[in-house]
C-alpha cells in the first residue's frame, strides 16, 4: 500500500517537473493565460471545425482547388515554403558537424529543431491535401513509382524526418535523464548529418525538380531547365535566414533560458550567418539570370508577368542580399535580422509564384485560394508554433544541460 | 556504314555507363508495336444537338446523366473541360474562313505514348497498356494529383467531394470493353464517324490518306502523331490547332524527358556527396587538432 502511494507521488511529480515545468495543475494551467494563448486558442476554435469539414465533406468543401489549379497554398506554403524554411537544419548542421564552423554550435540545436518540426508540420499540411493521407506510407511500401521526383521527395521527407529526430534525440534524452542512451545517439551525430546533408540536397531540389513537368503551364520566366537548383540554392539561403530569425524570436520569448554570455555572442552569430546568407543570395541572384539567359526569355521582361518577375528577383533576392551584406559591413545584428525576415519572405514569394501566380498562367481558370485554406494554413503554423514551444521550455534547447558534456 | 558507326559508338556508351538498358532507353519510343488508338476528324464532327458521345460515355462508365438535354446547345456558350462526371466534352470554335459552320471537337484523355501522368506518379497508378490504353488504378492512388499538374492537356480530373474514396478520373478508352472484344462506345456511336478506332499505325495511315484525297479540307498536320512523343488519340482539322483548343507549344518531347536528367543526377548525389562531405570533416578536424597543437605547443614554450 505504501509503495504504491509513493509511486502515484512520483508519477506526480514527474509530470510535475516534465511536463507542467514544475508547477501545480492548477497553477500551470492558470499561468496559460497569456495574449498569444488567447490568440492561438481563437485560430484553433476556428481552424479545428474547419479540418472536420474537410476530412468529411472532401477538399472541395474548404477549398477552391479544381482540376485546372489542383495545387494551391496548401503546397505552394505548408509544403514548398515549409520546407524551404525548414532547410536551416541541415545548413547549420553541415557548416558546424562537417565544415568545422564550430562557433556556431549554440544554434544547431534550435535549427535541428526548427527543422525537424517544420518537417513535421508540412506533413501534417500535406495530410489536408492529399486526396487520401492514409496512405501517406503506400509510396514506402505498397506501390513503387520510381519514374516519378514526387516518389524521391516521399521517401526523402520521410527518411529526413527519421534523420532529424536522431540529430535532435539528444536534447530529448538529456530531458529524460538518460545518460547511456543520449551518449550512443550523441555519437551519431555526424553520420546523421552526412545523411541529412545528402537527403536534404536531394529533396530541396527534386522540390522544384517537380515542375520540370510543367512547361506548358509554368511562366517561362519561372520555368528553367535549373529549377532544381533554384530551389537548392533559395532553401539553403532561407534556411539560413529563418535560423536568424527564430534565434531572435527564441531570444525575446525565451531570454529567460539563454545564459549572459551566449546573449553577447548571439550578436556576433547573428552577423556570421548574415554574411554567409548574403553570399548565398547573391549567387542565387546571378542564377536567375542564368536561367533567363540560358532560354532567352529577355522578351518576357517586358509583359506585366515580367515586372512581377523582375519584383522577384530585385525586390526579394537582390535587395535583402544588399542589406545583409551591407548589415554585417557596419555590424548591425538588428539590421541582419531585418534583412533575415526579407529573404525568408522572398523565398516564400518565389515558391508562391512557381506554385500560383505564375502557374497557369495563360490559363483564363485563375486561381485564388479560399479563405478555409488560409485558415487551415495558420492553424498548421499555430499548431507548429506551440509544439515549438512546449519543446524549448522543457528540453535543453537553447541552453546547456548541466549534467552533460557537449563535446560531441 | 552509318548504321554501324551508330551501334558502335552506343555500344562505346554503353560500355562506358556500363547499361546497355539505359542507352536504348533513350531512344525514341514510337509506342507499343500494335497498340490501339483513335482518330478523331474535327471537320465531321455535328456537336450541335448531338453530343451522342458524351452520352455513351456517361452510360458505360456509370456516370451521372446530363442535366439538360443534349438538344440545348447552350452548354456550347462556354468551353468545358473533363471531369469526374464528364470523361469527354465536345467544345464549339469560331471557323473564321467559314462562319456558318463552327467547329466542335471532342476533347478527352489523349493515351499518349509515354504519358506524364504515369511518370509522374509517385505510387505507379497509371499504366500504358501494350493495347496502347492509359489507365488509372484507384487502390493504390493517394490522391497528390500531380498528374493533373503534369498532364499536359489538363485531363485527369479530381473527385473534390468525396472525403473518403475519391479518384483521379478520366477516358480509359473504354479499358474493359477493348478487352471484350468491343470498340470504345464514343467510336461505336458517333453518327458520322468522326470518330475512329484501330491500331494507331492504321490510322496514322488513315489520317495520311484523307489529307492526301482531300487537301481542301485539312490542313497538312496530324495533331498526336508526334506531339509530346505522340499520342494515342490522334486528330484531323481544317484549321490550326491552337485556334481550335490543342496546346499549340507543346513540342515532340516525350514529358518523362524532362525530368529524367534530374532523376540520372540522384546517383551520383547518393555517391559523390558522402565522401565528400566526410573529407570535408576530417579535413576541418585535422586543421583543428593541429591548432590545438600549436595553441599547447606556444603554452608550454
Amino acid at each position: 500500500m505504501a509503495s504504491s502511494i509513493s509511486k502515484e507521488l512520483s508519477i506526480r511529480s514527474w509530470i510535475s517537473q516534465k511536463l507542467l515545468l514544475g508547477k501545480s495543475f492548477s497553477a500551470y494551467v492558470k499561468d496559460l493565460q497569456s495574449p498569444f494563448n488567447v490568440i492561438a486558442a481563437v485560430i484553433l476554435a476556428v481552424g479545428l471545425p474547419i479540418t472536420w469539414i474537410r476530412f468529411t465533406k472532401g477538399i472541395g468543401a474548404v477549398s477552391n482547388l479544381s482540376n485546372n489549379n489542383p495545387w494551391g497554398l496548401w503546397i505552394g506554403v505548408d509544403v514548398l515554403s515549409g520546407v524551404a524554411l525548414a532547410a536551416g537544419g541541415f545548413a547549420v548542421g553541415t557548416a558546424v558537424h562537417l565544415l568545422g564552423a564550430r562557433k556556431y554550435h549554440p544554434v544547431v540545436r534550435p535549427a535541428v529543431l526548427t527543422g525537424f518540426l517544420g518537417y513535421f508540420f508540412v506533413v501534417v499540411g500535406l495530410c489536408y491535401d492529399l486526396g487520401r493521407p492514409w496512405r501517406l506510407p503506400y509510396p514506402m511500401i505498397v506501390s513503387y513509382g520510381v519514374t516519378s521526383v514526387m516518389f524521391l521527395v516521399g521517401w526523402h521527407v520521410a527518411l529526413y524526418l527519421t534523420v532529424q529526430f536522431v540529430e535532435f534525440s539528444p536534447a530529448v534524452f538529456e530531458w529524460l535523464g538518460w545518460k547511456k542512451i543520449r551518449e550512443w545517439a550523441a555519437k551519431l551525430t555526424v553520420i546523421a548529418t552526412v545523411f541529412g546533408a545528402i537527403l536534404s540536397t536531394l529533396h530541396q531540389s527534386a522540390l522544384g525538380a517537380l515542375f520540370l513537368l510543367t512547361p506548358g503551364k509554368l511562366h517561362p520566366l519561372w520555368y528553367s531547365p535549373f529549377l532544381p537548383v533554384f530551389f537548392f540554392i533559395s532553401a539553403i539561403a532561407a534556411g539560413i535566414t529563418m535560423v536568424i530569425f527564430e534565434g531572435m524570436l527564441s531570444h525575446r520569448i525565451f531570454g529567460d533560458q539563454v545564459s549572459a554570455a551566449d546573449h553577447h555572442s548571439f550578436d556576433d552569430l547573428t552577423l556570421g550567418l548574415g554574411k554567409a546568407a548574403s553570399a548565398v543570395l547573391f549567387t542565387y541572384f546571378c542564377l536567375k539570370w542564368v536561367g533567363v539567359a540560358h532560354d532567352y526569355r529577355w522578351a518576357y521582361l517586358g509583359t506585366p508577368m515580367g515586372r512581377w518577375f523582375l519584383l522577384e528577383v530585385f525586390a526579394f533576392i537582390l535587395a535583402p542580399a544588399l542589406l545583409l551584406f551591407w548589415a554585417t559591413r557596419i555590424r548591425r545584428a538588428e539590421l541582419v535580422r531585418l534583412g533575415a525576415v526579407w529573404a525568408v519572405t522572398g523565398v516564400i514569394f518565389n515558391r508562391v509564384n512557381v506554385s500560383m501566380v505564375a502557374m497557369n498562367w495563360n490559363n483564363p481558370d485563375r486561381y485564388s485560394p479560399h479563405w478555409m485554406e488560409y485558415v487551415v494554413t495558420i492553424t498548421v503554423i499555430t499548431v507548429g508554433l506551440l509544439t515549438f514551444r512546449f519543446i524549448v521550455n522543457r528540453m535543453p534547447v537553447l541552453y546547456k544541460h548541466r549534467d552533460f558534456d557537449y563535446e560531441h | 556504314m552509318k548504321i554501324k558507326r551508330r551501334e558502335f559508338g552506343k555500344l562505346l556508351g554503353a560500355a562506358c555507363l556500363g547499361a546497355t538498358g539505359s542507352a536504348k532507353a533513350n531512344e525514341y519510343f514510337a509506342g507499343w508495336p500494335d497498340s490501339y488508338g483513335m482518330l478523331t476528324d474535327t471537320t465531321l464532327c455535328i456537336g450541335s444537338n448531338c453530343r451522342k458521345c458524351e452520352e455513351a460515355c456517361k452510360k458505360v462508365n456509370n456516370l451521372p446523366p446530363h442535366k439538360t438535354p443534349l438538344s440545348d446547345d447552350s452548354v456550347f456558350e462556354k468551353s468545358r473541360r473533363t471531369d469526374s462526371e464528364n470523361f469527354t466534352v465536345v467544345n464549339r470554335f469560331e471557323n473564321a474562313a467559314d462562319p456558318e459552320r463552327p467547329i466542335y471537337v471532342k476533347k478527352q484523355c489523349m493515351h499518349c505514348n509515354e504519358p506524364a501522368c504515369a511518370s509522374a506518379c509517385l505510387v505507379k497508378a497509371f499504366t500504358k497498356t501494350p493495347e496502347g490504353l492509359v489507365i488509372y488504378n484507384k487502390d493504390v492512388c493517394i490522391g497528390c494529383r500531380y498528374c493533373m499538374v503534369a498532364c499536359p492537356f489538363n485531363i485527369p480530373s479530381y473527385d473534390y467531394f468525396d472525403a473518403f474514396q475519391p479518384q483521379v478520373r478520366k477516358c480509359t478508352m473504354c479499358y474493359d470493353r477493348i478487352k471484350e472484344g468491343k470498340i470504345p462506345a464514343c467510336a461505336e456511336i458517333c453518327p458520322k464517324e468522326a470518330i475512329t478506332f484501330g491500331k494507331r499505325k492504321d490510322l496514322v495511315d488513315l489520317a495520311r490518306d484523307k489529307i492526301r484525297d482531300h487537301p481542301d479540307n485539312y490542313i497538312h498536320h496530324i495533331f498526336g502523331e508526334h506531339e509530346a512523343g505522340g499520342t494515342g488519340w490522334i486528330y484531323l482539322a481544317g484549321i490550326d490547332y491552337g485556334k481550335i483548343g490543342f496546346p499549340d507549344d507543346l513540342g515532340q518531347t516525350p514529358y518523362p524527358e524532362y525530368t529524367r536528367g534530374f532523376l540520372s543526377a540522384v546517383p551520383l548525389v547518393l555517391i559523390i556527396w558522402p565522401v565528400m562531405l566526410i573529407g570535408f570533416q576530417k579535413l576541418s578536424q585535422r586543421k583543428e587538432n593541429t591548432s590545438k597543437q600549436i595553441r599547447s605547443s606556444k603554452e608550454e614554450g
